[in-house]
């Protein structure tokens, strides 16, 4: 066993750590209250290598590792979890070339991504096909040599201002064996944008709907065979479901070290509240739960990159473990800060905030328990 | 990162759950209801060589990791927690101290026997009025010619009556806190030692429990472990490695409840409220596995874990008191009844969070190192 990241790892996490703490964390409560995408910090992660970390250098990339897209997910999210979706969602969104693509494919679509040059997003969810995602109603038409794609993708993180979209479409009306990925670049097979939505929380980071009306796809740019999308949609989300972990991991921990200092400070009583037994209990629960979870978390991502054969689960769990920790913490950490925590001039209502996404998207924490429960009963 | 079991470790494994579901896991129902010591259970330990995990070779040990000793404690507990502690016992707290703190001659008088299951460990901190407050104990130990007398009463000691070897906590100086305790090896069979009462206990019943009575013990200077007012150090080292220890006992009672809560519902059917519960059992297990896996292996790097060691056993117990409740709420009346391993599994749980430090001491513990930094 080995809890400690490479020398390398810990090179490219004190990079991000000092980008985090100079550039993003003074911007994020002024990207949250604003609503609007951050393209300065993706400029800034694009500039020092951030967007490479998930592919391999054969792609363009610094890394390809699982564990360390999660120690990048984790330090970003410290700061600002809008902020975090930037590297998760290049992540999640190059996933399925990663998995399924062909080495053509590969050596064609990533490294753009890798650079930073395109934003990539991942299009699964409808608005009649949430937690069912083989309900999904776009359909592919192949034509020659290129497919006609049909349908609305719904809560498309990104999908507004992606360069390359993932779209699972049903090339066969066969549920989800009928099921098929292709990669849309924006340029040739253009998508509308219909609505952005207004969110809880992770407010800089918009969440489209996406309209595909009679979108050409070149059929060079399907990923696999007609019919393996499904199978490959769950085995991406398998892969992205740690770096969800990491999210939540990192926005409890923002909101911990925030809350520690300030317990420290704040005088009632005539002394500072981190004196008080009912506090310093709450605040040792945090901290038991926090480390839990980043075990989980690596242990996942560890996982990821070794293919084991029980990723299913384990990553299933971490996600789980992970973001159920972060709403609680970060709902204990407001409390800590009382009737500061409640107000925008602190950040720990935003973190709060932020936290609910993560027991909702890729898979609903109920989502989870159905998945780790099969996999115990099976 | 590797957060995966060496090939050593995952071997050392298999052997000890050979043992464990093999002669261990038979006894566990009949030790709880007769409220009798697993004897044949420990002697295959001994046997098996597992009453030396953490000792050296040269002194007649296995010479592995706190890991490895996390990990039999696991094993043994997932088939009899009693079992499980009075290897714990008498591997951490009751023998570590000499490991830690022994000369050389106490380590070759002592630990060979103690390797071999000869004797049996066991530590003697706790007092009536002296619990999560341990400085406050009472126990004095007057210096006399080459030695020290001994005077005072113990209460709730694991492995009371059959350890053959005592670590004994005693104030040997005029301090009243922690300052003036110096620790002491007390074999059973001194003149002035005996067994008070043994406990009737509402779990572990397999694991004698009681109290231990000095009476103008004569304790020879050699006797003494590390120097006069070193005892609280001593107390303090080896409960941070008792609670790896611990940790790897809740692991165990709680993966042995989501194992035969999965059986049944494999046996008799589920529906999605069960699965979600399982789930959630399974969940937090395996994160309370990482964390104790964690602590143990920054013991066995040398590093500092005493932070690490007190989140592991509190989120540890936490764990396998939930999972038991939450095991015996699937198997419904079935398991309520007297006898049925779910019902002993509450029972067996609900000590861990009180023992080795109370899962408040821990939170005091987290907290103070938290508010350290």
């Amino acid at each position: 066993m080995d809890f400690e990241f490479t020398p390398e790892q810990v090179a490219i996490r004190d990079t991000i750590r000092e980008l985090v703490q100079d550039r993003v964390a003074p911007r994020a409560a002024e990207i949250d209250q604003s609503g609007e995408y951050p393209k300065d910090i993706e400029k800034l992660f694009a500039d020092n290598g951030l967007l490479g970390i998930p592919f391999p250098e054969e792609y363009g990339g610094i890394s390809g590792s699982s564990v360390t897209i999660c120690m990048g997910i984790e330090e970003i999210a410290k700061a600002c979890a809008s902020s975090s979706l930037i590297l998760a969602v290049q992540a999640l969104g190059s996933y399925p070339i990663l998995v399924a693509g062909s080495e053509e494919q590969k050596k064609r679509l990533c490294p753009p991504l890798a650079s930073g040059e395109k934003v990539a997003a991942y299009a699964l969810s409808e608005p009649g096909s949430g937690s069912d995602a083989a309900a999904m109603k776009t359909t592919a038409k192949k034509y020659g040599d290129e497919y006609v794609l049909n349908g609305t993708k719904q809560f498309i993180t990104h999908g507004s201002i992606a360069g390359t979209l993932v779209v699972f479409a049903q090339t066969e009306p066969d549920g989800s064996k009928g099921i098929s990925a292709f990669v849309l670049e924006r340029e040739t097979s253009p998508w509308t944008v219909a609505k952005v939505e207004h969110k809880l929380g992770i407010r800089g980071s918009p969440t489209a709907q996406v309209v595909l009306e009679d979108v050409k796809v070149p059929a060079a740019n399907r990923l696999g065979v007609e019919g393996a999308g499904f199978k490959l949609a769950l085995a991406v989300l398998d892969r992205s479901r740690p770096g969800i972990g990491a999210q939540a991991l990192g926005i409890a921990e923002g909101a911990f070290d925030y809350a520690l200092k300030y317990v420290k400070e704040r005088q009632q009583f005539g002394q500072p509240i981190a004196t008080f037994q009912g506090i310093q209990f709450m605040l040792a629960d945090i901290a038991t739960q926090i480390e839990a979870a980043r075990h989980l978390v690596f242990r996942a991502a560890t996982k990821v990159d070794t293919k084991a054969p029980d990723l299913t689960k384990v990553a299933a769990m971490a996600k789980l473990f992970a973001s159920d920790m972060a709403m609680r913490v970060t709902t204990d950490c407001v409390q800590l800060l009382g009737g500061y925590g409640y107000i925008t001039d602190y950040p720990v209502e935003r973190m709060m905030r932020d936290a609910k996404i993560t027991q909702i998207y890729e898979g609903t924490n109920q989502i989870q328990r159905v998945v780790i429960a099969r996999a115990l009963l099976r | 990162m590797d957060l995966e079991l060496t090939p050593q470790h995952a071997s050392f494994r298999a052997e000890v759950r050979e043992l464990a579901q093999g002669v261990v896991q038979p006894l566990a129902a009949e030790v709880d209801r007769e409220h009798r010591f697993p004897d044949e259970a420990v002697s295959a330990a001994a046997a098996e060589g597992l009453m030396g995990v953490l000792i050296p070779r040269e002194y007649g040990g296995a010479g592995l990791d706190a890991l490895a000793f996390a990990i039999c404690i696991e094993e043994l507990a997932q088939a009899c927690a009693a079992t499980a502690v009075i290897v714990d016992v008498h591997t951490s707290v009751g023998t570590e101290p000499i490991l830690l703190f022994g000369d050389g001659d106490q380590k070759r008088s002592w630990l060979p026997r103690l390797a071999s299951g000869e004797l049996l460990g066991a530590f003697a901190l706790t007092e009536p009025s002296s619990g999560s407050d341990a400085a406050a104990l009472k126990m004095t130990a007057r210096r006399n010619g080459g030695g020290y007398v001994l005077n005072g009463t113990k209460v709730f000691i694991t492995n009371i009556g059959r350890a053959g070897l005592y670590v004994v906590f005693a104030r040997s100086g005029p301090d009243e806190r922690a300052a003036g305790v110096t620790a002491f090896l007390v074999p059973a069979g001194a003149d002035g030692v005996r067994v008070g009462q043994v406990f009737d206990k509402m779990g572990l019943n397999g694991s004698p429990t009681g109290e231990l009575v000095l009476e103008d013990v004569f304790v020879p200077e050699a006797n003494r472990l590390g120097r006069e007012g070193q005892g609280f150090t001593v107390a303090m080292r080896a409960l941070d490695s008792g609670r790896i220890g611990i940790s790897g006992q809740a692991l165990g009672i709680a993966q042995a409840a989501v194992d035969e809560a999965r059986e049944l519902m494999r046996e008799h059917g589920h529906d999605q409220g069960d699965d979600f519960a399982i789930a959630d059992m399974a969940t937090r297990v395996e994160s309370a596995r990482l964390l104790a896996y964690r602590a143990a292996w920054l013991c066995a790097q040398g590093r500092p874990f005493t932070r690490e060691a007190s989140m592991s056993k509190l989120h540890c117990t936490d764990t396998a008191m939930q999972v038991a409740l939450d095991a015996l709420q699937i198997a419904g009346e079935e398991g309520a009844v007297k006898g049925s391993p779910f019902e002993r599994h509450v029972r067996d749980a609900k000590a861990l969070q009180i023992y080795e430090g109370s899962n408040q001491v821990q939170r005091v513990v987290i907290a103070r190192e938290l508010l350290k930094r």
